[in-house]
């Protein structure tokens, strides 16, 4: 895969073309300056330890959370969750959701895991609702 | 890590000296991007014991341990790798360097001794868990399916590869501990009457007919119950054999149980803060996708079940409120049943029928009949179990219930279906084993009248063994039920493999290539209508796997090759299944979890497990063994060779004190205390579990407060 020195761009990582947020993953492993979302070896590096099987529910959640936030701002308000499902209902018109399902489902969620009720979802809300799935940690890890 | 050299720059070009590998040290201390540990470079101290006040050595205890904590606790910190890695070294330095001025100083050298052996430890054990690691068979091959399938498909190749672990235990156990033995230590073949093929079968037992229903000289072999020699110590290690073929009979079922047992309770530990639905939505929506999808086909059905699943949530929220025509619902639900109940009966009939007319056949002899009717039973058994479960899938249509809810009754349907079988099947055994056992006195009296005819021409003498030699083939020969109940299982197991082998064969590849090839010149577009691709039926096959399982687990007793037949069919299941999925079936469209389901096919085992260990137990305590065949022959019971055992092999005080534990005055309060400790520890559970569901709250009360 080239020297330490080389650099793995986004297009590379064929991998991941079929998850949907391959971009996301990309732009938070990345320490690049550019902002381009390219990896070295050790943001590779970085990316398959918090997929890995040994890696703690404290290391996935927080990598989770930082994947789904889409804008960076630190919670998850009602934007970055409609980009969030739009993402997971793929990419075509006709699987989308319309937009009353949608608004349905996000107050559904935000009555859920919003504990202050402050209308977005923080790291520690976050956490507290991923430790009680079953399938987090089984399904959120990446093999090669 | 590979070295780095010192000046490479990586990404950055403003911190160059940054990406130093550890590999290649430097001396100075580093500094990483984000370093949230408390800084204490600063603090200079020397590392003289005598020069330190007590005040600043109990600071530096404090800094000692504190970096003593973040060492053990790196591994769980969401930083960056480089940062993580320059923390260690700095901390470990810290130890190192300040360890000796706290200890005495001459504790120096055992210290540093100390750590090195510690660090070949666990060097040692992390290479030993990645050669464990290496050496599970068929990783590759699953994680492969895993990734064009989902998770709850491979979980089924996983179960098969756990249930091939302990089919190799079982395969060890009754191989080295009863098959071998015999084999090398035991009379050969030929020698006494049991050992050989009868002068009147002899002509046909080479045949592949035969050996194929294993007559012949598959049944007069190791293979089954009847070869074995009642001698009670045989060859010069002086190897009890009855109490070896008795003792692995029971340490198999003891094994399976406890492998069972214990797996379930470390499923029930993983999963152990039980299914909350408070969390529904959010679940779904931050857990549902799987990252080791890797085809983009299963991730477009990944994407459409997502869909369907967050659609079908919504209008479920909505609609629980309202329920109509909850009376018309009920009718349907109570008449399905009715209709299900009606099929298991006839199917139970039929296969009581079929026994029945297959034991006229035999008393007629075998060959009047053509190749149907000799091999009727396992066929319609075998049928049976093909299409019952599609009549109930289209039954449960009149139930309308949520798909969850259905794939479980549709289960629970298929494990009454073939439960009631396997279990008309036994009693049917059970009366034939009765006709032997009558056949049995005739015999004797038949073997009195031919032995006293040998006499005739000779003078009366004390002696119980005829004078002149008869060749073991021309004796005549008791009947030998168990032999032939091992050889029912044995014809029953192989039939079923067949059938499932030839189902896969024909329903899948075959499918698979008329629609592939056909699908250009036909009218209407076979991929996306009928018939289509198959796709891979996980329940149907978990339970299959479960029900062979349970016929091992009943007939391995009788037949000890049982578990090697077993073996062997696993390995080319694994296979050609493996083959199969990747050849002939497409992603499912509706992708369920497999999490919930491993405890509940882990539950069906063990319910299979103690069903199929009943029969076996039931002719153990209760029928006389044959007298003329078998390792028990001779005895009253078969559970006699204990007490044989006992009175012979150890010392007279070791049988005293045994029977006094098994007299019955003392066993029954044992079993009444152990009641009790069962109904003690149920309650005790019970009330953690509320204990639990308080805590909870109070947890949500408490964050809800200081947020």
């Amino acid at each position: 895969m080239g020297t330490t020195a080389s650099k793995l761009g986004k297009d590379l990582l064929s991998e991941y073309q079929s998850n949907p947020f391959r971009e996301r993953i990309c732009h938070v492993f990345s320490t690049s300056e550019d902002k381009d979302g390219s990896l070295t070896f050790e943001d590779f590096l970085d990316l398959l330890s918090a997929f890995s099987d040994s890696a703690t529910l404290e290391i996935k959640s927080h990598y989770a959370f930082r994947i789904f936030d889409f804008d960076d701002d630190g919670t998850l308000d009602r934007g970055d969750l409609e980009k969030l499902v739009n993402c997971l209902t793929g990419e075509t018109d006709d699987t989308r959701l319309t937009p009353e399902e949608m608004r349905q489902l996000i107050s559904n969620i935000l009555e859920e895991s919003d504990i202050d009720k402050d209308g977005t979802v923080n790291l520690s809300e976050f956490q507290h609702v991923i430790s009680r799935s079953p399938d987090f940690v089984s399904s959120f890890k990446i093999v090669l | 890590m590979l070295p780095a050299e010192k000046n490479t720059c990586v990404i950055h070009t403003d911190k160059c000296k940054d990406h130093i590998t550890p590999l290649c040290l430097s001396s100075e201390p580093e500094t990483s991007e984000a370093d949230d540990h408390e800084d204490d470079d600063n603090e200079e101290t020397e590392v003289r014991p005598e020069s330190l006040s007590p005040e600043e050595l109990e600071k530096l205890k404090e800094a000692m341990d504190e970096r003593k904590k973040l060492i053990q606790s790196l591994r769980g910190k969401p930083w960056p790798m480089k940062q993580k890695l320059d923390t260690l070294r700095e901390s470990q330095e810290f130890v190192e360097k300040h360890e000796g001025a706290l200890g005495k100083g001459r504790g120096r050298k055992l210290y540093a001794y100390k750590v090195m052996m510690t660090k070949k430890w666990m060097k040692f054990q992390r290479d030993f868990e990645n050669f464990k690691t290496a050496c599970i068979p068929w990783e590759m091959k699953i994680k492969e399916i895993e990734s064009h399938f989902g998770s709850s498909v491979a979980s089924y190749f996983i179960f098969l590869r756990w249930m091939y672990g302990i089919n190799m235990i079982l395969f060890g156990l009754t191989f080295g501990l009863v098959m071998v033995p015999e084999a090398l230590m035991g009379k050969s073949y030929g020698s006494i009457p049991r050992k050989t093929v009868p002068r009147a079968e002899e002509a046909s037992a080479m045949d592949f007919a035969v050996l194929w229903d294993f007559g012949g000289y598959a049944q007069y072999s190791v293979l089954f119950y009847g070869y074995y020699n009642n001698q009670r110590a045989i060859g010069w290690l002086k190897f009890r054999m009855p109490l070896s073929y008795f003792l692995v009979g029971v340490g198999t079922v003891a094994y399976s149980y406890m492998v069972v047992i214990r797996t379930m309770a470390r499923n029930a530990n993983e999963s152990g803060i039980g299914d909350d639905n408070s969390f529904n939505f959010s679940w779904k929506m931050f857990t549902s996708w799987d990252y080791l999808i890797g085809n983009p086909e299963t991730a477009d059905n990944k994407f459409a079940s997502i869909t369907t699943s967050f659609k079908e949530a919504i209008l479920e929220e909505q609609e629980s409120l309202k329920d109509d025509n909850i009376h018309l619902t009920r009718f349907l639900r109570v008449l399905a049943n009715f209709l299900v109940l009606c099929c298991l009966a006839g199917s139970g009939y039929l296969i009581y029928f079929v026994v029945r007319r297959s034991q006229k056949f035999t008393l007629d002899g075998l060959e009047n009949h053509t190749w149907w009717e000799r091999n009727e039973v396992n066929m319609v058994m075998s049928l049976l179990g093909m299409f019952c479960p599609m009549l109930f899938d289209v039954i449960s249509t009149l139930e309308n219930y949520h798909p969850r809810v259905a794939l479980q009754w549709q289960l629970g349907r298929i494990f009454a279906l073939f439960l009631g079988n396997l279990y008309t099947f036994i009693i049917a055994l059970m009366d034939e084993i009765n006709i032997k056992r009558e056949e049995e006195n005739i015999v004797k009296f038949n073997i009195t009248m031919w032995e006293a005819s040998l006499y005739n021409g000779t003078l009366m003498e004390n002696s119980t063994a005829p004078p002149f030699t008869i060749h073991p083939a021309d004796v005549p020969r008791g009947p030998c039920w168990e032999t032939m109940v091992g050889q029912e299982f044995v014809r029953l197991i192989i039939s079923d493999t067949m059938m499932t082998y030839i189902t896969l064969l024909i329903g899948d590849f075959l499918r698979a290539v008329l629609v592939r090839f056909l699908n250009n010149c036909w009218c209407w577009d076979l991929e996306a209508g009928f018939p289509s691709y198959s796709e891979f039926d996980v329940s149907g096959n978990v339970l299959g796997l479960i029900f062979n399982q349970g016929m091992i687990w009943m007939g391995a007793f009788y037949a000890p090759c049982l578990p090697a037949l077993n073996v062997l069919r696993l390995h080319v299941s694994m296979y050609l299944q493996c083959w199969a999925v990747m050849c002939c079936n497409v992603p499912q469209e509706r992708v369920f979890k497999a999490s919930g389901s491993n405890n509940f096919y882990m539950a069906m085992l063990l319910v299979i497990l103690f069903l199929s260990t009943l029969p076996a137990i039931y002719t153990i305590v209760t029928i006389p063994p044959s007298f003329d065949c078998g390792p028990f022959s001779g005895k009253k019971r078969m559970f006699d060779v204990i007490h044989e055992t006992l009175e012979s092999d150890f010392p007279v005080w070791f049988s005293k004190v045994f029977s006094y534990a098994s007299n019955p005055g003392l066993v029954l309060p044992f079993i009444l205390l152990m009641a009790l400790a069962i109904y003690y520890l149920q309650s005790t559970a019970k009330s953690y579990k509320e204990a639990n569901v308080e805590l909870k709250k109070k947890v949500q009360m408490v964050t809800c407060n200081e947020i």
